[in-house]
């Protein structure tokens, strides 16, 4: 969020761009992350553009577009920590990540001994590592850097491990959901991706973000 | 609704129950034992008061939540707090949610037995000082017996109200009612029911403590003559909405 109270970010110039494209004029919400799924199926909101992975579990309940980037999820600790990412390297650990992801189903599902700290917001898991109240976080490698890593507070920690893109729990990327039923604009946005992709537009916010080409192969 | 998703997960909801109730318990009777010499600094000048006075302003004004929010994660802040002893406790959400909770519960109740004290019939204290009881004699054997008594059906609201109040404990990530109730929403990508399963047990647990109150209440305000509005007696010398502060006449 800015100074002047406006949602910012990566997601929300990629959302601006594609509803320019559609030719739509969008109204952004901001919601919890445990609570946006029910927010859609619930109809208040239309779309949801929020870095989500296309998963098979979600695909049972809610539709996506084509992905819009992919990037892998990775363990972050202090520096010299010397954690291992393995269920023996973390045990006595604890991992803080948010409720409700897929990281979260990830360890539920590989690592259910290591015990972990549940959080509605990821900032709020960086303020318990810097705290020392976890050892370690799990989530998304981009948004880690990008939001912590890279800023005054991550100074001091540094991800560890390999990278996480086991499809059965990461998906194929993340895309944008919309309810089921809706093929049009599901379409719609699966084609203002490759619009935006093709002009450029993708370029120059993924530019104003990030070092790396997010898209993913 | 899928509420099998919820039975599925009974054992999670149980042991939320058990913090749950654990935090409001310890809380409610830390606070008491706060609240029970402020009150008495409160009705009383001493040297005290102004700072009693204080506390009672700061945790009465502020919302629960933010007092939570200040001592998880703003005390945390602070590298000194960090180093010191202090952090074996306030590095566990669970002791940042109990010494929130205790200050909150202990204000409250302070202002409620102040009220209790203050509204004492003077002819109680006349006729124990006539009988030539020493003051500490009075504050324990006259006053404050008689005062909490009267304190009852308020100290009764605040018992649920802090039950109530510890549902903001699920937000620094301890696992009571309501944060399992939305970890299980969260799994299965569900919205009511979970917190239709919370809902539900905050009321079973409410009404439980409801219900031990008007028993207890019936036994040491019976001298007060109440009606409770269950007997079909016609209401006493004194009516139910005053039961908190009787006159003597």
């Amino acid at each position: 969020m800015n100074s002047s109270g406006e949602i910012v970010g990566f997601d929300i110039d990629i959302a601006n761009a594609l509803c320019d494209k559609i030719g739509k004029s969008c109204k952004m919400v901001q919601s919890e992350w445990d609570g946006i799924i029910p927010a859609l199926i619930e109809r208040k909101c239309d779309a949801i553009i929020a870095s989500m992975s296309i998963t098979e579990e979600r695909m049972q309940i809610i539709d996506f577009s084509t992905k819009y980037y992919n990037s892998p999820g990775r363990f972050i600790a202090k520096e010299g920590a010397g954690l291992t990412d393995t269920a023996e390297g973390l045990a006595g650990k604890v991992v803080g990540l948010q409720r409700g992801t897929t990281f979260n189903d990830f360890m539920d599902g590989e690592m259910p001994d290591v015990e972990l700290k549940l959080y509605g917001t990821q900032d709020e898991v960086y303020l318990d590592l810097t705290a020392g109240r976890i050892d370690a976080a799990f989530a998304d490698s981009i948004a880690m850097s990008d939001g912590f890593l890279n800023t005054d507070a991550g100074k001091g920690y540094a991800f560890f491990g390999r990278d996480y893109l086991e499809v059965k729990y990461f998906g194929v990327g993340a895309g944008i959901a919309v309810r089921k039923g809706e093929e049009d604009l599901r379409d719609a946005f699966s084609a203002a991706i490759q619009a935006i992709r093709d002009s450029g537009e993708y370029k120059a916010i993924n530019d104003k973000y990030f070092a790396v080409d997010i898209f993913g192969g | 609704m899928k509420f099998e998703l919820v039975f599925r997960h009974w054992d999670l909801f149980l042991s939320g129950v058990w913090v749950t109730l654990h935090l409001t318990a310890l809380a409610l009777i830390i606070g008491f034992m706060i609240a029970l010499p402020a009150a008495l600094s409160l009705t009383r000048r001493s040297r005290f008061s102004p700072l009693v006075r204080g506390y009672v302003y700061f945790f009465r004004g502020t919302p629960l939540l933010v007092q939570t929010y200040l001592i998880y994660y703003g005390l945390a802040q602070f590298e000194f707090v960090r180093e010191s002893w202090a952090w074996f406790f306030l590095r566990e959400a669970w002791w940042c949610a109990l010494i929130a909770f205790s200050l909150n519960s202990g204000a409250y109740t302070a202002e409620i037995l102040r009220g209790a004290i203050a509204t004492t019939p003077k002819g109680e204290i006349d006729g124990a000082k006539a009988l030539g009881l020493s003051e500490r004699q009075v504050t324990w054997l006259i006053l404050l017996p008689s005062a909490l008594r009267r304190a009852l059906p308020q100290y009764g609201n605040e018992v649920v109200f802090m039950l109530h109040g510890t549902v903001v404990a699920s937000i620094i990530t301890i696992q009571d009612i309501l944060g399992v109730g939305r970890t299980v929403n969260a799994k299965y990508y569900i919205a009511y029911e979970g917190l239709l399963s919370a809902a539900a047990l905050y009321m079973v647990i409410t009404f439980t403590l409801v219900w031990v109150f008007r028993r207890v209440e019936k036994r040491y305000l019976r001298h007060l003559d109440i009606d409770f509005g269950q007997t079909g007696k016609k209401p006493g010398k004194v009516a139910g909405a005053d039961a908190g502060v009787p006159q003597m006449r």
